[in-house]
């Protein structure tokens, strides 16, 4: 079953921010979210993944499919790697820990702790999480900051073969990604006039 | 769920502070009482029970803050929130780790500062138990408390503000448990009430705790 997205009003702090978004993304497909800063990229990726309320319009087909990698990495500094793999696989009921590690080319640092590392190596132990989800929509919020250009090609290459296995991926980013893929501009998708709503106001859904 | 609990036990016993903070409290709280109320023993023996009680109520709020916000902070909670675990389980994990590391550890300590204060040796077990009882209600109302404040920068005052007068029936009753058992006194009353308290918002408050988060991580 597609993801899909019609007629989304997304919101942020009570003003509407983008209107009208509709997109469908099916399985093996990667759609690129692109726009200038505060254009809404992140509020539409979290009201994606349910983390907050839609202000109008349906979206169908995520239930317990998404995968979600924001800003904040959830990688805790007083575990090791390892224990921190650990962790979000037994909450996914996945044992591929040491093939995430892998992946991520973390063998020689699954025992180092996490604030240890450098940023870029916490992004990597972040993004391996994803494939410790077994779920098939990633959607990925600036999944290439703080990487080097070798990981960003291992990432290219992660997702290529979860696409290859039925997997689909929503990506907001401001790279130049090596890939082909929709892009989904949201200039289009401003509302005229900004209209701010109290939080609470009655016709909040 | 146990992996999460398995993780937060982990958490606090590398980062230590969360976990000796509140009996480290609790123990110089009643050290020093007798200095300043003096050693009268049996005024000191008087007021053991209620004394005990609020050290330990004060010490449960202490580390009420950190509960939710570090997961908060590092993103954690919003990567919780989109797993297969419910925020219900993960509230109620939450007040279990924070029992463990604060209430276990606090009742565990209550034989040796409940000699400190004189306290009569019949009025030990049931202090004990009303502690046992009501520190896990402490809990769960401090993770309902942590929840509504999340995101609100140093909000350990309004956090206070909002638990302290949920915690004054546990309060109540548990101290009464402890006063009436210190004095032969028949404690069925206070220990009915006490037990229906923790039974009641342990069973209801982590779905409204669930609740609050899935507002405050929009």
């Amino acid at each position: 079953m597609p993801l899909s997205v019609r007629d989304l009003t997304v919101s942020r702090g009570g003003a509407i921010i983008l209107q009208g978004v509709n997109f469908t993304l099916a399985s093996g497909d990667a759609l690129i979210v692109r726009g200038r800063n505060g254009i809404g990229k992140t509020s539409l990726l979290r009201t994606i993944c349910g983390l907050q309320p839609a202000w109008a319009g349906e979206i169908s087909g995520c239930e317990d499919r998404i995968a979600f990698a924001g800003h904040a990495d959830g990688v805790k500094l007083t575990l090791t790697v390892h224990e921190n793999l650990t962790f979000w696989s037994q909450i996914f009921g996945c044992r591929r820990t040491q093939f995430a590690l892998e992946a991520f080319g973390l063998e020689n640092l699954r025992n180092r702790l996490a604030g240890t590392l450098s940023a870029g190596q916490r992004k990597r132990v972040a993004l391996a999480r994803l494939l410790l989800t077994e779920r098939s929509i990633w959607v990925l919020d600036e999944p290439t900051g703080n990487l080097d250009q070798d990981t960003v090609k291992t990432l290219l290459s992660i997702i290529k073969t979860h696409k290859r296995g039925g997997g689909s991926l929503l990506v907001a980013t401001h790279d130049q990604l090596e890939w082909e893929a929709e892009t989904l501009q949201l200039d289009a998708f401003r509302p005229k006039k900004t209209e701010i709503f109290p939080i609470f106001a009655s016709g909040a859904k | 769920m146990i992996a999460l609990l398995v993780r937060d036990l982990r958490l606090a016993l590398r980062t230590g502070s969360g976990l000796g903070l509140g009996v480290a409290f609790f123990l110089i709280f009643v050290i020093f009482v007798p200095f300043s109320i003096g050693s009268q023993s049996d005024l000191l023996r008087a007021v053991a029970p209620g004394l005990l009680w609020l050290a330990a109520l004060l010490s449960c709020l202490l580390s009420l803050e950190r509960i939710l916000s570090i997961d908060w902070e590092d993103g954690s909670l919003e990567l919780l929130a989109t797993a297969p675990l419910p925020l219900e389980a993960v509230a109620l994990i939450k007040a279990f780790t924070h029992w463990l590391t604060t209430g276990l550890p606090l009742i565990a300590c209550t034989p040796i500062v409940g000699v400190l204060l004189n306290l009569e040796p019949q009025g030990f077990l049931w202090l004990i138990a009303s502690l046992g009882l009501g520190t896990p209600a402490l809990s769960v109302i401090g993770v309902f408390g942590a929840a509504l404040v999340l995101g609100v920068k140093r909000g350990g005052l309004l956090l206070s503000l909002l638990v302290l007068p949920l915690y004054i029936p546990t309060l109540i009753y548990g101290a009464e448990v402890a006063r009436r058992g210190s004095q032969d006194l028949n404690v069925m009353t206070p220990l009915l009430l006490l037990s229906g308290i923790s039974i009641g918002v342990i069973s209801l408050l982590p779905f409204a705790s669930a609740a609050v988060l899935r507002a405050n991580l929009r």
